[in-house]
């Protein structure tokens, strides 16, 4: 077995069985619910709504060629610098380059899943760079050690008390159980790091073509703060952020709020148009720009699971996710945690070692219905374990399938199998047979009938 | 009407009542029921395992048997959305496609076709207990079936009808996921059956077999006091 499938199974288990955890993050998502349901109310029609959505996200990516260099030239004209990274590691080298290059000291960073994707961090942190995460939920994980559990809300399995712990151990702080205080000793500590950073690196939501913007939607007004305070501004994208025109974002950016959060609209929402011009007083000196590929255009390859850089990271999926309920989003150890995880992973990391994501779900689509940009989400699960068992069968899989399918086309073969079976049944249960002895320990099966349907359909039918 | 049977495997050999009670109710509301024995299984457990190239042989063999059939009639939203909705993907691109799209569009969910194909909500039934229901993931999302399945349940006298939390919550069965991920679906049978066992219903009613297999093995495990029920089970209970 690989190691991210036996370690996704270890995880998943001791999680599974933490009721007390699964009771937090059940009663976290309930007050997510009712607000969403409420600001979806409020759209005079949220199927429509989806349908633009999704068409806006269609039009760009299915034209993404295009579209990319419409918006690069308008970028340019804006003053900023494209640099293109073919995968990770390239866009790791471009940005630890321009650090070099400025002869930075302190970088200060904002939300961005892209640069988890690549591990930036622990490329800076190398390379002997102090990289402080401003996003309060992200400085928690960061004093934490540990990854984001949620990709829009990365602490949501932090209770108060721990927050208040480890504020106390790392910035010395007196405990307190009140949010707003714990948000001011962030907010306080944060803040002269921005002073003091030479670089502000952020990610982008949309790439604006026709105005050659970037777009950033954001709770604290931490990701405007990085991209203007410091010298020097460095964003990292996707190539799939793109999108036509300015008024795409009239609705993606409520849907964005709506969908991930139940919000009307996020807090800030933020066009940057470039480096500092000559005559104004604020914004950063220079503002460069990664685009990165990192499996993207593989995705783009593939005519069925293309929508799936429709995504715009909102998270709806996760929220309404039984699995990522239940296992809780660590468990997944992908950058991209629940039913978006489960998809793309194997694109960007390999279908033989990620398949695993896709096996563990009910395929019971309440993904597909939550997302605003209508993303075939449960389908493509299905359609990751069609590859995955033509790219790497498993023998027992093989096996078990050949079998029972000669079996299915042969009635007689079908109704003496299981008139054994029935007639087995009691003894079956009690021995440690695959599947039969999994669902065994937790779950009782039905006494087996003297008789099936069919028998019992001709004795009364003749 | 002549209605052709469509039982699922489990159904025919380990809850034939379903099955039965299925075909007493079309047979009361006054049309031909036959059942074709060449069936077996539609092969969603391969389908869904990735094994797509058997899952098309079974999907194949499921197309003959109901060749000429006028509509088939299922009681599992989730065996009818495999023909419904799964058998036209498989066969797409093959001879069979065309032959996959009409079946598609003569096999209806149990009560799908008494509301939807028949318009009958009034099966002229009693049941006088306490009923919860669970939606089974693939017959509200995959045949977009909701309200038919109330709409039957109240007509029914004496039945009072009680909506449980976690309403849109899948139970976790997921055909052989509930065995390969056990601990995972077990933890959502527990979301799912703690929530159907707090509404104090007596029954816990269902279009789907299978969802019943996992929520009522959850339940008679853990002791509760609700058994499981199919749809058709209550319908054939006569007034």
């Amino acid at each position: 077995m690989d190691d991210s499938k036996a370690i996704f199974l270890k995880d998943a288990t001791v999680n599974a069985a933490d009721g007390d955890q699964r009771a937090f993050i059940n009663k976290a998502l309930g007050g997510y619910y009712t607000n969403r349901d409420l600001q979806k109310a409020r759209y005079r029609d949220w199927e429509r709504a989806r349908d633009a959505a999704s068409m806006a996200k269609w039009s760009a990516v299915n034209d993404l060629a295009n579209v990319l260099e419409k918006f690069v030239s308008n970028f340019e004209r804006n003053g900023g610098v494209v640099h293109w990274a073919r995968d990770a590691e390239e866009a790791r080298v471009i940005i630890l380059k321009i650090a070099e290059d400025v002869k930075a000291k302190a970088i200060v960073k904002s939300k961005c899943m892209t640069t988890e994707e690549i591990h930036l961090n622990d490329a800076l942190e190398k390379a002997g760079y102090g990289v402080v995460e401003s996003d309060l939920g992200e400085f928690i994980q960061q004093l934490r050690g540990e990854a984001p559990y949620h990709f829009v809300f990365p602490c949501m399995h932090v209770k108060r008390e721990a927050i208040s712990e480890l504020f106390t151990k790392h910035l010395g702080t007196a405990p307190t159980d009140s949010p707003e205080e714990l948000t001011m000793i962030a907010r306080r500590h944060l803040r002269q790091l921005y002073i003091d950073a030479d670089i502000g690196i952020t990610g982008a939501n949309f790439l604006v073509a026709e105005t050659g913007q970037i777009s950033i939607t954001e709770n604290e007004g931490n990701a405007r703060l990085t991209a203007a305070l410091p010298r020097i501004h460095i964003a990292l994208s996707g190539i799939e952020k793109v999108v036509n025109h300015l008024d795409d974002l009239s609705v993606l950016l409520p849907m964005l709020a709506t969908a991930g959060a139940g919000q009307p609209m996020t807090c800030y929402n933020t066009l940057y148009s470039g480096p500092r011009k000559k005559g104004e007083c604020d914004g950063p000196e220079e503002f460069h720009l990664v685009l990165m590929d990192n499996a993207r255009t593989r995705i783009l390859a593939d005519p069925e699971q293309r929508d799936s850089l429709h995504c715009i990271r909102c998270g709806a999926c996760l929220n309404v996710c039984p699995i990522f309920k239940n296992i809780g989003g660590l468990a997944y150890g992908t950058t991209y945690q629940g039913p978006i995880g489960s998809v793309i992973t194997p694109h960007l990391r390999g279908l033989k070692q990620w398949n695993h994501l896709s096996a563990a779900s009910s395929l019971c689509g309440a993904c597909t219905d939550a997302c605003p940009v209508r993303i075939d989400l449960h389908h493509h699960l299905l359609r990751n374990r069609r590859n995955a068992s033509k790219e790497s069968p498993t023998l027992f899989d093989l096996a078990f399938h050949h079998g029972f399918t000669f079996v299915i086309k042969r009635p007689w073969l079908f109704a003496l199998g299981g008139r054994i079976f029935r007639a087995t049944l009691p003894l079956l249960q009690k021995l440690p047979l695959p599947y039969m002895g999994a669902w065994m320990k937790t779950r009782d099966l039905p006494k087996a009938p003297a008789q099936s349907f069919r028998d019992q359909w001709k004795n009364q039918n003749v | 009407m002549r209605v052709s049977l469509f039982v699922p495997c489990f159904v025919d050999q380990l809850t034939p009542k379903v099955g039965l009670a299925t075909a007493k109710v079309l047979k009361r509301l006054g049309h031909d029921v036959e059942f074709r024995s060449a069936q077996t299984c539609c092969g969603q457990p391969s389908f869904n395992s990735g094994q797509w190239d058997v899952a098309r042989e079974g999907a194949i063999r499921a197309l003959s048997v109901f060749r000429g059939a006028d509509v088939v009639v299922g009681p599992s939203g989730s065996c009818v959305a495999m023909m419904r909705n799964f058998y036209p993907e498989l066969l797409k691109g093959t001879p069979h496609a065309a032959e996959a799209d009409d079946l598609a569009a003569r096999t209806f969910e149990f009560s799908e076709f008494l509301v939807k194909k028949l318009g009958v909500t009034d099966v002229g039934a009693k049941f006088a207990k306490k009923v919860t229901y669970h939606d089974g993931c693939h017959a509200m999302r995959e045949l977009r079936l909701k309200e038919e399945p109330r709409q039957l349940l109240r007509a029914v006298r004496g039945l009072e009808f009680i909506e449980a939390d976690e309403g849109e919550t899948c139970c976790g069965f997921g055909g052989l996921f509930s065995a390969k991920f056990p601990m995972i679906s077990t933890a959502m049978a527990q979301v799912k059956g703690g929530a159907l066992a707090r509404t104090g219903a007596d029954y816990v009613v269902s279009s789907d077999p299978s969802c019943l297999l996992q929520i009522g093995g959850w339940l008679s495990r853990e002791g509760k006091p609700i058994l499981p029920l199919h749809i058709a089970e209550v319908l054939a209970n006569d007034a």
